[in-house]
């Protein structure tokens, strides 16, 4: 399907978005407003207008460091983000605040690699100006309970919530009307959409008072000789030819995601995870990290203690399984776990209980080939 | 590529060699007295390097490493610190770019019969996205001797 609706973009309405008068700009234009507004559908966007599209999540996040951020945070302001944070939720936000000579701040975890809630409620103060945190947690899988951080964030400060959902957008139904953060972020190729596409939701009253991100094209009303007003939303932050096609490959993902409904795919997600945990931890010497699986979303990450997880790796891939094996791009959290790297294996639609099978073989193999190795 | 080759492909990289050296690394370590001390990390994976050298003039009199990661890069680590010991900086450069060449698949282990043990690392090759674990400690080795004469 999404290969389809890529197909059909470059042979039936490939030309540059809000440029020509000639018809193929004109079926462009409308290829890729009819996105927007189907990915905002899908996300319980109302006002379509307030999806910036991105090339994923972590443009979305340095699109809100770099325009709200530069514009509003001050020396002596604070910026609290987790340990729990992909790099890309992390970076952004400790360059601002060098950058603004701002304090950095990380909300420390429980044991069991949750966002510690009594932590976070100590740091909440008046000097708060940003709170950045992920939905779901890319390593280990947790889910955050967006709620009730929300709800102390605004309760203790003045702050803006900045939502990582990266991994949050492509496991369960999310409506960002609904969930009271300012910002959202998401990526289309953890949703089955193309590469290189994703997105970032905000509040119209936050979109409208920011900065333009980058400068060009489209993203003008008029261009003076000594200054530039900037287009409306949602253009004033898509300077540039857009990534038209992979925006229409995109909502043909959300569309097969709908069919499918959200709710089963979650469903299916959690039955997979929790086979998955019952096998694994059968396993002699397996250690598997974060919460249980009822809470957490798509991935059990996990670390054997006589083979290393590159070695699991490839062992695996010879088994026609893909693992990821590293610090999956959080290594402040794999410092407080105190592991240089862990196993992650993730499930989504087309993941079965075969696919468990396999893994588990693997692993066994791979113990058969390391077994004497003592830790 | 099919299945059945990759699996054999896995079977010859993980040699019985390179096992012995993950479980009982030789000069593992720290060197008392060190002339060059060496930290290394692959950022990707996490794998880490430490290593010390003590020269003789331009020769590496004694070395040891210490580190954590995957059973290639330690295994390469343990191999290297035995084959370049007692080696001219000269000496060393030749077997460096033997080593490399043979995990950049420029080269085969039968061509490369003066790298010994290494040459059990040569399956490594064939899996490009591990060739970084066997280079890192001959990275790190390379930082150790920059600037000797």
């Amino acid at each position: 399907m999404v290969l389809d609706a890529l197909r059909d973009f470059y042979e039936t309405a490939n030309a540059n978005p809000h440029r020509g008068a000639y018809a193929l700009s004109v079926r462009a234009t409308e290829c890729y407003h009819q996105a927007r507004v189907r990915i905002a559908q899908f996300l319980g966007v109302a006002d379509s207008d307030c999806l910036i599209f991105t090339r994923g999540t972590t443009e979305g996040l340095n699109l809100v460091a770099g325009s709200w951020g530069m514009a509003n945070v001050a020396s002596g302001d604070e910026i609290v983000v987790t340990a729990l944070d992909h790099h890309a939720n992390f970076v952004p936000w400790q360059v601002l605040a060098m950058r603004k000579g701002a304090k950095f701040r990380v909300c420390e975890l429980t044991a069991d690699g949750r966002i510690d809630l009594d932590f976070l409620a100590g740091m909440l103060n008046s000097k708060t100006r940003i709170v950045a945190f992920s939905h779901v947690s890319n390593a280990l899988g947790t889910i955050n309970p967006l709620a009730e951080i929300v709800r102390m964030v605004r309760e203790k400060s003045d702050a803006i919530l900045v939502c990582d959902g990266a991994q949050s957008a492509p496991h369960f139904p999310v409506s960002f009307d609904s969930l009271g953060v300012d910002f959202y972020a998401f990526s289309g190729h953890k949703m089955l959409g193309p590469m290189g596409i994703g997105g970032l939701v905000g509040t119209r009253a936050m979109l409208e008072e920011m900065p333009p991100y980058q400068t060009g094209g489209d993203m003008i009303e008029f261009v003076h000789d000594d200054r530039t007003t900037w287009n409306v939303l949602p253009h004033k932050f898509e300077a540039g030819t857009p990534n038209a096609a992979n925006a229409v490959g995109l909502a043909a993902a959300v569309e097969y995601l709908d069919n499918i409904g959200m709710d089963v795919v979650i469903q299916h997600e959690r039955s997979l995870m929790s086979l998955a945990q019952e096998r694994l931890s059968a396993i002699k010497d397996l250690q598997i990290y974060g919460p249980p699986p009822a809470e957490r979303s798509g991935v059990v990450s996990f670390t054997m203690s006589d083979v290393h997880p590159h070695d699991l790796a490839t062992i695996l891939d010879g088994e026609g399984v893909c693992i990821r094996a590293g610090h999956h791009c959080a290594q402040p959290l794999m410092r407080r776990l105190d592991v240089a790297a862990t196993a992650r294996a993730s499930f989504y639609v087309y993941n079965d209980e075969s696919d468990i099978d396999a893994l588990v073989s693997g692993i066994i193999k791979a113990r058969e080939i390391f077994g004497y190795v003592t830790a | 590529m099919s299945q059945p080759d990759r699996s054999a492909e896995i079977s010859a990289l993980y040699q019985e060699m390179i096992l012995d050296h993950y479980r009982r690394p030789r000069n593992k370590g720290t060197l008392e007295k060190a002339d060059a001390s060496v930290e290394m990390k692959n950022p990707l994976c996490g794998d880490e390097i430490g290593l010390q050298v003590e020269f003789d003039g331009s020769a590496v009199h004694d070395l040891k490493f210490s580190g954590r990661g995957c059973s290639i890069s330690q295994a390469s680590a343990s191999m290297m610190t035995q084959l370049v010991k007692g080696k001219s900086r000269d000496e060393i450069d030749v077997i460096r770019n033997q080593f490399r060449d043979l995990m950049l698949g420029v080269t085969s282990a039968e061509d490369e019969s003066r790298l010994g043990s290494l040459r059990s690392l040569s399956g490594v090759a064939r899996f490009p996205a591990r060739v970084k674990c066997a280079l890192l400690a001959w990275n790190a080795l390379e930082s150790a001797l920059e600037g000797r004469p």
